[in-house]
């Protein structure tokens, strides 16, 4: 589903944020991404999405190969992987409906399509009664919400979330990862940085350790590992 | 923002039209008299009736001359009194003691072959003077390319100080809109799909712009067209009729607005979004 073989990232200003990393992630899989801040977590991440480019070595996401990727074939590439930030990054003067169904109407789906997928997922995260609440009168963690409905609506393969609990109340917390959760048991792949010791140590996943840009633990229902 | 772009865009285009309106027509007049030019061969007063009629067949001898007709000098006073309408009536007591020449019209197959033809007319027995309208040609002609350039230059300037500015309104819109832009991308939304509102932004400030231009045109070459007439009469000096000029000139004036906002916006677009 994933493969990056020998991946290197150096930004222009002469930073390495990744170093020969060779990572395999299969269909379906749950995947911490654990690591201080600055070790390279969110490039990994940015690297999949291809909002950044590989330095060096080769790049697989759902049978395309990102270091030969045309870009115009990008949005395409986005439309198969849902993205979920720690800043929620919702229009502000949408509304939860009008949020969710926008990655729908980007891709020009049809009206209808969209009525009835926007409904679904809506009531997946447990926000239908909400719908026409714009994000400010939601909870942090209703917002998250509205972002991982957002991700999942067009069905994407791959779900990835950069510290997505990072804003919210341990509380809160849980009933995110209890969507992501739920997203994973459908087939979905998860990959999800975090700082959250406790979230990692608790719902136990495969854990991917990153210090200074190297990949320095991989371990199936791994700990944290990090003192907090 | 939006206001000046939009004021930038009809001052251009004003320009634009004034411009077009002058040249088309100027161009059309240089056409007009070059078409009609022709050549007054003044005969000799002196000349006898055998040697006119020499002097005419020898003008038809020459290469390029389409046809030759002679004209009295009772028939060119005639002329010259309708020509000058009331003024002219001073002229009628001519009548009876015409100062005027006899006169072979000459017209050439190819208006350009005016000049050489008269050079080889004036040469002939019995010709006292050449009279044509080249002259009067190559200045109009002349004039209309010094108007052209000055007015290209001119409008070439406003041109792009319109798209700039309206690159810049767009420019502010992309600002602002950067945070669904991004959202945007993230969720797939192809290049073309993020870049055609910003395209019909621009192309409608452009149509705005165009508006007022437009009432210009029309109204004032309706005035100019329907007043012209009675303050200048020459025969040449005929405006392009006002149906279908002005409208033709209006979709010009349209499409050159809808361009510059398009323009605009394709050069902020490719700036800021760099999707």
């Amino acid at each position: 589903m994933i493969t990056m073989e020998n991946v290197s990232k150096t930004y222009s200003n002469g930073v390495t944020a990744l170093n020969d990393i060779n990572i395999q992630i299969e269909r379906g899989e749950f995947v911490y991404l654990v690591g201080p801040s600055g070790a390279g977590k969110s490039s990994f991440i940015r690297l999949i999405y291809r909002e950044a480019k590989a330095t060096a070595g080769k790049i697989i996401v759902n049978g395309r190969d990102l270091s030969k990727i045309k870009e115009r074939h990008i949005p395409y590439l986005r439309r198969d992987i849902g993205v979920v930030f720690q800043d929620f990054k919702l229009l502000p003067k949408l509304t939860v409906y009008e949020n969710v169904a926008f990655a729908l109407e980007v891709i020009e789906a049809s009206p209808k399509s969209i009525k009835r997928r926007v409904t679904d997922v809506l009531q997946l995260v447990g926000l239908e009664g909400k719908a026409k609440m714009i994000p400010s009168e939601l909870s942090g963690g209703e917002q998250q919400r509205v972002a991982i409905a957002r991700a999942i609506v067009n069905n994407p393969k791959v779900v990835i979330a950069d510290e997505p609990t990072g804003n919210l109340d341990p509380d809160t917390s849980w009933e995110i990862m209890k969507v992501l959760d739920d997203i994973n048991s459908k087939g979905t792949t998860i990959i999800m940085a975090t700082h959250s010791k406790h979230i990692v140590n608790t719902i136990k996943r495969r854990v991917i350790a990153i210090e200074d840009g190297n990949v320095v633990r991989d371990q199936q229902r791994g700990d944290y590992g990090y003192e907090v | 923002m939006t206001f000046a772009s939009i004021a930038a865009v009809t001052t251009t285009l004003i320009l634009v039209a004034v411009f077009l309106a002058l040249v088309l027509n100027l161009d059309q007049m240089a056409r007009n008299i070059e078409q009609d030019v022709q050549i007054s061969t003044l005969i000799d007063v002196m000349a006898d009736e055998d040697q006119i009629v020499a002097l005419g067949e020898e003008i038809e001898q020459i290469d390029g001359v389409a046809e030759v007709q002679f004209s009295s000098n009772d028939n060119e006073l005639e002329r010259l009194i309708e020509s000058m309408g009331d003024e002219g009536q001073a002229w009628v007591m001519l009548e009876q003691d015409n100062p005027l020449n006899h006169v072979y019209i000459v017209e050439a197959v190819v208006p350009e072959d005016t000049e050489a033809i008269a050079n080889q007319i004036e040469e002939l027995d019995n010709v006292e003077n050449v009279l044509y309208g080249q002259e009067v040609v190559e200045q109009l002609f002349q004039f209309n390319n010094y108007a052209r350039a000055i007015g290209l230059a001119l409008i070439v300037a406003l041109v792009f100080t319109a798209i700039f500015l309206i690159s810049n309104t767009i420019k502010i819109t992309i600002i602002a809109r950067s945070t669904e832009i991004g959202i945007q991308k993230l969720v797939g939304a192809t290049n073309a799909f993020i870049r055609w509102p910003f395209f019909v932004e621009g192309a409608l400030l452009g149509i705005l712009g165009s508006l007022a231009p437009i009432a210009v045109i029309i109204g004032g070459y309706y005035y100019v067209y329907h007043n012209f007439p009675d303050a200048v009469t020459f025969r040449f000096v005929e405006l392009l009729p006002f149906d279908p000029f002005a409208w033709q000139l209006s979709g010009m004036v349209l499409l050159i607005g809808a361009l510059i906002g398009v323009w605009g916006s394709v050069m902020s677009v490719r700036k800021f979004l760099k999707v």
